[in-house]
């Protein structure tokens, strides 16, 4: 039976179901409740929650906890994921497999608490040092957030890598009906063949060859086969579209009512919805018809970021010099007759393309 | 009776620091501890960035997390929440744990983490060539007081171990030094009591060794001892600051 959940309550339950043993995070405005919730739900369960003093912190007792096999998570927003990014590095450097979370609120700086995307690009570029990508997984719903969330560790440890859920405000603080799956277990922590365990060594291979062996050219074998392999989204109405939309996470919601609209008027618009952010999914573009007018990103933020990515997957996937245009509306998610005002004027020729 | 003395498993790969530093000895007694208590293989050691990068495998042939400069307070509690069963210690410099990682090591150790903390103390950053530290002694040249630390501008020694036994429940602290075999017999001590102190389950530990540094002092291994017992070690004195088995 479905039952009304809170988006970061709901993150947090489904994070346990997922099997994860230890939780290490800092308060910060729109996901507290995330680490609220797992005070004293991971005592009642026989694991492990402890108060950092710091998002760095937190980061670096995932980093201890992570080296000998535990699944564990930490959860943060704005200007504290921006002081968990050093970690991150260190995280990929060493092949250490968690999840961070990410529920993001208007930035740069101190921001404000509203709803939005702007740190997509700190997401899927990251902002530690060197060359590294994370797995982003980009639900639009409270259901499709504890589905991912359920999934997150498998994906972490089939690569050995940090993996990344992006949440943004309104998704952490909203309420729906949702289900949630059974508990599972991860894998025994014995049974992996690369953890830390106090003898030495073990840890530095990967399936026979020590990491630090040809390491560029294996970490791109990995980014690519990630690329190849993890590309996720859903396609509506694109195969006959003229003008296709581009959204993930809220605004991916509105824009569909915004195409609904459109076609009852006999405008020919479709959308694409990342599921994944990172590996973007490129693939999707491949459905678009080659006579397409224009490609719309449609975003929650101030000057345009996810349409670099769409201007990217138009010009390998697409024929001929198409247009992207942008539409970004900052703290607040686009109101789908914003939506329809926009592509009626990108139709008539009112609106410049950016790429 | 003869005895033998035969050098540590975990230490039987060359090392490569510097002649005459105190390093070397500090992880001799670690490794000999860890290999009489019979946790060499059942311990993770959490390197902070610093000299003591030097002892990343193959020169510890244990078990070793590189982690982030002063970030090993934190990594080594993560190391115990994962496996309890284990020994988990961090070694750091003073760089490392008492300046950039100084809310980590606090932090740590004000929750009175289940860790084992061993910090070599040494006055300076060593591995960058010689900046000044938070231990940098008055007056004393590094490369960034070139004139001699002003402590009017840059704040006086800090002891970290005498604001961690102020922690009301940790359980062990401890001052060494490297100077000499009798201090050296007396600092094994120390870290075996802290090992123990977490072997038994009774929270967080902390040895700091006062450490000579003969490249960046500018010294020979004579005038190092010479001005650590003049200057040095009557500063930071030497002993259990905290002991609460007694």
């Amino acid at each position: 039976m479905k039952e009304l959940w809170k988006g970061n309550h709901a993150i947090a339950e489904a994070a346990m179901r997922a099997g994860c043993m230890f939780y290490a995070g800092y308060p910060i405005t729109p996901q507290t409740e995330v680490g609220e919730y797992l005070s004293g739900r991971m005592p009642e369960l026989g694991r492990k929650f402890i108060q950092a003093e710091n998002e760095m912190a937190a980061c670096y007792m995932l980093q201890g906890a992570g080296s000998t096999g535990m699944r564990c998570m930490t959860s943060s927003s704005g200007p504290g994921f921006a002081l968990k990014q050093e970690a991150i590095g260190y995280l990929c450097s060493n092949w250490i497999p968690t999840v961070f979370v990410n529920v993001i609120r208007w930035g740069p700086g101190l921001g404000s608490l509203d709803s939005a995307q702007t740190d997509y690009f700190q997401a899927t570029r990251g902002g530690g040092n060197g060359d590294y990508r994370l797995p982003v997984f980009a639900p639009n719903s409270i259901q499709e957030t504890i589905d991912l969330m359920y999934e997150a560790w498998d994906m972490a440890e089939k690569y050995r890598n940090p993996v990344m859920i992006l949440s943004e405000a309104a998704l952490g603080q909203m309420m729906e009906a949702v289900e949630f799956p059974e508990f599972k277990e991860g894998p025994k922590q014995s049974e992996m063949d690369w953890v830390w365990d106090g003898v030495g060594d073990r840890h530095s291979f990967n399936h026979g060859t020590p990491l630090y062996v040809d390491k560029p050219r294996r970490v791109r074998e990995k980014i690519e086969t990630m690329q190849e392999n993890e590309q996720r989204w859903e396609s509506y109405l694109v195969e006959d579209a003229d003008y296709v939309c581009v959204a993930y996470g809220l605004p991916s919601r509105t824009t569909r009512e915004a195409v609904d609209q459109l076609r009852a008027e006999g405008i020919k618009v479709g959308l694409i919805r990342p599921i994944m952010v990172w590996p973007f999914p490129f693939k999707a573009f491949a459905e678009i018809k080659k006579d397409v007018k224009g490609i719309i990103s449609i975003e929650t933020t101030d000057a345009g970021q996810v349409v670099e990515d769409v201007a990217l997957a138009t010009k390998k996937m697409v024929d001929g010099n198409v247009p992207v245009y942008g539409l970004y509306t900052a703290q607040k998610v686009v109101r789908p007759s914003e939506a329809v005002a926009f592509i009626k004027r990108v139709i008539a020729g009112e609106e410049k393309e950016v790429f | 009776m003869a005895v033998t003395k035969s050098v540590p498993r975990l230490l039987e790969n060359p090392h490569t620091l510097c002649p005459g530093c105190g390093h070397g000895i500090v992880f001799r007694l670690l490794a000999e501890v860890l290999e009489e208590e019979g946790y060499d293989q059942k311990t993770i050691l959490t390197l902070g960035v610093g000299c003591c990068c030097n002892m990343n495998p193959p020169a510890w042939k244990g078990d070793v997390i590189q982690t982030a400069h002063g970030r090993a307070g934190a990594t080594a509690t993560g190391v115990k929440v994962g496996r309890p069963d284990l020994l988990s210690i961090a070694y750091q410099g003073d760089g490392d744990a008492y300046v950039i990682g100084l809310a980590e090591t606090l932090n740590a150790a004000y929750r009175n983490e289940p860790i084992t903390v061993i910090t070599v103390l040494n006055n300076n950053f060593a591995m960058t060539g010689g900046q000044m530290s938070w231990t940098t002694m008055p007056g004393q040249v590094t490369v960034t007081s070139p004139n001699g630390r002003d402590c009017d501008i840059t704040g006086l020694p800090i002891k970290v171990p005498e604001i961690v036994a102020s922690f009301e429940n940790v359980n062990y602290v401890a001052r060494g030094t490297t100077i000499s075999a009798a201090e050296i017999n007396k600092l094994k001590k120390y870290i075996q009591t802290a090992v123990r102190n977490q072997i038994e389950g009774k929270g967080y530990s902390m040895v700091e060794v006062v450490s000579p540094c003969p490249t960046n002092w500018r010294k020979g291994v004579a005038d190092c001892a010479a001005w650590m017992n003049e200057e040095v070690i009557p500063y930071y004195p030497l002993g259990e600051l905290k002991n609460n088995n007694k």
